[in-house]
């Protein structure tokens, strides 16, 4: 979190547009999250209820539906394709945007291009950047896979986010840590390896984690690159104009869970990290 | 003492080639055991000298080069060439079973001389603006809140991450999400039915422009808050009184200094926000029943049916108009500066 305290000295009066601020806020927090709710309670929905309200009973047919041989017969195998795909998009992308991200530490030649080439690969209409490297593989004659053509695509998205994450993250580094350690006698690896990644450790797992779930539900870069096997937003994808049972709000939920459920144990262990960091300075 | 304490914590896997090393080692990372400075000195050289000879010591610049080469060789490889790719392709030509190398400009002007082209680029441009200026409303006043009036700086970032969790889930279930909630029989329909706000369900609300603009709002405020927020908490807060001192009213405020020094967030936060507007083709579909197309869902039409010269042609076109509208972003602040520092 790049946000510093700026508030003003505690105990003046709030102005009125505290108030209508804060209510604006409270708006935008039911938009974000209400609708998300409605589909977490109708996956929950009795077996003769339907896509909307009113719930008909209570029931967790239309999860158990998911695992049923049919329609929904390659939802767990996407699944386990996305969250294969995720976990290495997420290990190269903390890999090469750490490295690049100390990289842009120092000036050198090229930086620029290397910068905007990211600000482009960022920018780039996603479905554009899945037809180039679909018409590539295409020209040299390769067949699109998960492990090749969709893991290509993906980086292109998460390592322009990866490295601007990491400026974020270096720039609050102080280089003083660095300097200290060179003058105790560590070798410039030595410094990286226990002095520098450490001290970035939470936002390595903060680039990790974004990775991750921008990776797992990615569609528009990996449509046109994933071949014939397809991740589970994809399959989702696929699926939105023929389910018309809640089975897809359910699938909505759990994809949901996993992604909060991955947050949330980032969350605690950067606050962890950071929370006994605290008690050792403080020591 | 952050760094020695990194250091005392991984001693166990600090290398211990020789046993001068691992004294070394123990005397600098154990802060239990009294120590000096002195005794750490003389063995600088010899540290040195094991991991790193002299001889093959990197400039920093070749440092450099080395470290963000695999990104480099990345986005030349899946980023740059794929691109120039489809450069090549929009001139060649094509029919019913293949396509020809060639160097025409028969997609060019097909797909320049189409009023259909037109009609898209109007309609995807419309929801762009209209959905820039809801979220850099939405995006500036939520970020001002947070940083200016939320005094915690615990429970900043914990509202922070409530706006920002939703961006890192998934955007087609957040999209059908608004299915159930804005249709004829969904559940905003009951709610104004049952306040009695309304006698009979309002049908523009889903499979319309506005369900389509409801979507991307959705979507993508979070792409504006985010770097607004980053730019207003660099803002020394004393200007802010500084500028009350002076008479300035909270508007004035507002308008010669808050917002003159977000400038970088703002324009940031425009492009990320646009950019995903104008390559956007699975939200307009969805929420707008088919009744709408954007760019790229017609792009991707196209693609679907093989016929690769004209959706490159089409793809370079938009690559070249998304281009000049982030330059025109860019130069309001210099980007790079502002975030590699």
């Amino acid at each position: 979190m790049a946000i510093s305290s700026t508030g003003t000295s505690a105990g003046d009066e709030r102005p009125w547009t505290y108030y209508a601020l804060g209510t604006l806020f409270g708006a935008f927090l039911v938009f974000l999250y209400g609708p998300m709710l409605v589909i977490y309670i109708l996956s929950f929905q009795g077996p003769e209820g339907g896509v909307t309200f009113p719930m008909l009973g209570a029931s967790i047919s239309w999860f158990v539906n998911i695992f049923e041989p049919g329609q929904m017969a390659n939802i767990p195998v996407s699944f386990s394709r996305s969250i294969a795909l995720a976990t290495v998009v997420s290990l190269v992308t903390v890999a090469i945007s750490v490295a690049a991200g100390l990289a842009f530490r120092r000036p050198f030649p090229g930086s620029s291009v290397v910068f905007y080439a990211a600000v482009a690969s960022l920018v780039m209409p996603s479905l554009l950047v899945g037809f180039g490297i679909g018409l590539g593989f295409k020209f040299l004659g390769l067949e699109p896979s998960l492990f090749t053509s969709a893991l290509a695509a993906q980086l292109t998205w998460t390592l322009p986010f990866g490295l601007f994450a990491m400026f974020a993250v270096v720039n609050r580094f102080d280089r003083s840590w660095e300097e200290a350690a060179s003058d105790l006698g560590a070798s410039s690896w030595q410094r990286l390896r226990y002095v520098t990644l450490p001290i970035l450790l939470p936002g390595i797992m903060g680039v990790a984690v974004t990775a991750f779930t921008l990776s797992y539900d990615e569609y528009a870069r990996t449509t046109l690159t994933i071949g014939s096997k397809n991740t589970l937003p994809l399959e989702i994808y696929a699926l939105i104009s023929s389910a018309t049972s809640p089975t897809l709000f359910a699938i909505g939920t759990l994809t949901t869970a996993v992604s909060f459920l991955l947050i949330a144990v980032t969350l605690l262990l950067v606050f962890r990290t950071q929370h006994r960091r605290g008690l050792m300075r403080a020591g | 003492m952050l760094a020695v304490h990194a250091l005392r914590s991984n001693r166990q896997q600090a290398p211990t080639s020789s046993p001068q090393q691992t004294d070394v080692g123990r005397v600098c990372m154990d802060d239990r055991r009294p120590t000096t400075f002195p005794d750490v000195r003389p063995s600088l050289p010899l540290h040195r000298n094991r991991s790193e000879p002299p001889a093959v010591r990197l400039s920093p610049r070749a440092v450099s080069w080395l470290q963000v080469s695999p990104l480099a060789l990345i986005l030349l490889l899946f980023f740059i060439l794929p691109t120039a790719l489809f450069v090549v392709v929009s001139f060649f030509d094509y029919d019913r079973t293949g396509i020809y190398p060639a160097f025409i400009f028969d997609n060019y002007r097909d797909l320049l001389a189409s009023p259909a082209t037109l009609r898209l680029y109007a309609s995807t441009l419309k929801f762009a603006v209209i959905v820039w200026t809801i979220t850099l409303f939405l995006g500036f006043n939520i970020a001002y809140f947070l940083i200016f009036h939320v005094r915690s700086g615990a429970i900043r970032v914990v509202l922070f991450l409530l706006c920002v969790v939703p961006f890192l889930t998934s955007a087609i279930i957040r999209t059908i999400a608004w299915i159930p909630f804005l249709g004829r029989n969904g559940a905003f329909n009951q709610a104004l039915i049952g306040l009695q706000l309304t006698s009979r369900p309002l049908d523009f609300l889903l499979f319309s422009d506005f369900a389509v603009i409801v979507a991307y709002v959705h979507l993508y405020t979070v792409l504006m808050i985010g770097p607004i927020a980053n730019s207003l908490a660099k803002i020394d807060p004393s200007l802010l009184e500084a500028a009350r001192d002076a008479g300035a009213s909270r508007w004035q405020t507002m308008i010669n200094v808050v917002i003159p020094l977000s400038k970088t967030g703002i324009a940031l936060g425009s492009i990320l926000v646009v950019t995903q507007v104008m390559g956007d083709y699975f939200v307009v579909r969805q929420m707008s029943g088919g009744q709408s197309a954007s760019i790229v869902s017609a792009l991707s039409t196209e693609i679907q049916a093989m016929q690769y010269p004209p959706a490159a042609a089409n793809a370079m076109v938009l690559v070249v108009v998304v281009a000049i509208m982030v330059t025109f972003m860019m130069r309001v602040v210099d980007v790079r500066k502002e975030l590699v520092k």
